[in-house]
């Protein structure tokens, strides 16, 4: 692109000092790596800065957002318990992706259980979904928490950016029953529609919820048993399947 | 040169003779993923003013101690640097912006027009010449974004402003061809970017060609600096 500079290129080779004993050729490279490590070296302190000192409002952000996805998701269950501190983590595996989990109850009746999944599978990488089910192992609802999805193309899997208002593709989920669903677009057999020309997106959080539904569902009940704020490890759930 | 004279010529490459859309031709990526609406393109294009002209700016004050053989890696570690404390400090302090904008941010980084200007103008010109570099090359941008995602959100869809009430509440799309118009999946997928853009460099061409003529007998080829890449 640009013709080199040749008075620049002689004076970073005849500078004075410790640099001026050595050949020419090597004392150009010790200085450009010496730059290049300054360099690299400040600027990277000043990411490590700037994330130090936003990491709080972030979390504080995002944690905002996550409460007002759990009140999306459980429409018209009616439950008395504290649901955002009744809340149990499971260990995540490659065969659920589920991580927390918060348990909506009626008294000692249990309600639906709001659970984090994740499509690990999208078009732009991992989506982040918040998912509940029912007692009766029916989805309520479905939200995407963060996504990474082409703007205008598969971003649709965010009822935010869907252009169908009245009813955007993620609300077909609500409903659908975890273990009697074929749990795959149209294209591939399943029951769930998708956009023309943004499969990939679709299929992801399609098998993911289903993935993830079917997991908690085969579970429901220890999870509900799990004392608060207890990790739900991999094993319990097997012990609790029969 | 006089000073005011160098910044309306900054102006006038940025926005027209220079333009990165259609006369640099730079940092296609990012601008054919992007414009599949207006609203989409010109919140790409914002984003990328605040980074170029960040970016430039920093380059021009650092021009002096960068050495001339390590100055590609070290604009690169610039640009990623600051497009990272960009997207931090969005994500924090102007959250609901972030979710619409977020997205684009990091995109930047893979904007060669970034780059483009950091080695050919910011690392020979002084920090006002570089800013002002920065902010007309990235409204060069965001013109030719606008247009071109108003052209394939109107051919694809029907629809003007879609996605508006994400950034300005209260305000709707508006629907031109009314619901029955039944949509042309071309003009949103990335071919119909590269068509809709073909025919903007076109009408450029033809612009300046019909200038050149009217205004001498012998018009100087109007022409691109840099060669063109994707």
């Amino acid at each position: 692109m640009t013709v080199p500079d040749p008075a620049r290129t002689e004076s970073s080779a005849s500078s004075p000092g410790f640099f001026a004993k050595l050949p020419p050729a090597l004392a150009r490279a010790l200085i450009s790596a010496f730059g290049l490590f300054a360099f690299t070296l400040a600027f990277t302190s000043l990411m490590a800065f700037t994330y130090e000192m936003t990491r709080d409002r972030i979390q504080a952000a995002i944690d905002q957002q996550q409460m007002l996805l759990i009140g999306e998701v459980l429409p018209n269950l009616a439950y008395d318990n504290a649901l955002l501190t009744d809340v149990i983590e499971a260990e995540t595996s490659n065969e659920n992706h589920v991580g927390k989990i918060w348990r909506a109850r009626n008294g000692s009746a249990p309600v639906a259980l709001v659970f984090e999944t994740f499509a690990p599978d999208g078009y732009g990488g991992r989506i982040n979904l918040i998912v509940s089910l029912d007692n009766e192992g029916r989805i309520g609802g479905v939200r995407v928490a963060s996504h990474h999805e082409t703007p205008g193309l598969g971003d649709y899997i965010d009822p935010a950016k869907d252009r169908k208002k009245e009813a955007p593709w993620i609300h077909q989920f609500s409903g659908a029953d975890a273990s009697a669903t074929r749990w795959e677009v149209k294209k591939d057999g399943g029951n769930f529609d998708y956009h023309a020309g943004a499969t990939i997106s679709a299929r992801a959080v399609t098998r993911a919820v289903g993935r993830a539904a079917a997991w908690v569902n085969a579970r429901r009940e220890a999870l509900f048993a799990a004392p608060e704020g207890s990790r739900f490890s991999a094993e319990q759930g097997e012990g609790n399947k029969q | 040169m006089s000073e005011s004279r160098h910044l309306r010529e900054s102006i006038r490459n940025g926005l027209w003779r220079q333009n990165p859309g259609l006369a640099q031709i730079l940092g296609l990526c990012p601008i054919l993923a992007i414009s599949t609406n207006m609203v989409n393109a010109v919140s790409l294009g914002l984003a990328t003013v605040m980074a170029m002209t960040l970016s430039n700016l920093v380059v021009s004050g650092l021009r002096r101690w960068i050495a001339y053989e390590i100055r590609i890696p070290v604009f690169i570690l610039i640009i990623a640097a600051l497009v990272t404390v960009l997207d931090l400090a969005f994500n924090a302090y102007f959250h609901s912006l972030y979710l619409v904008l977020g997205i684009f941010i990091p995109l930047i980084t893979t904007n060669c027009i970034v780059l483009a200007r950091a080695e050919a103008y910011a690392a020979k010109n002084g920090l006002l010449e570089s800013t002002v570099d920065g902010i007309a090359m990235g409204f060069g941008l965001v013109w030719v974004l606008a247009l071109l995602g108003l052209l394939r959100e109107l051919i694809g869809n029907g629809t003007l402003f879609s996605g508006i009430e994400m950034v300005f509440s209260g305000l709707e799309p508006i629907s031109v061809f009314g619901d029955a118009y039944p949509g042309f999946l071309l003009a949103a997928l990335p071919p119909g970017a590269f068509f809709i853009l073909a025919g903007l460099i076109a009408a450029y061409n033809a612009i300046n060609a019909h200038h050149a003529t009217r205004v001498s007998p012998n018009p100087p080829p109007v022409q691109a600096s840099v060669p063109p890449a994707a």
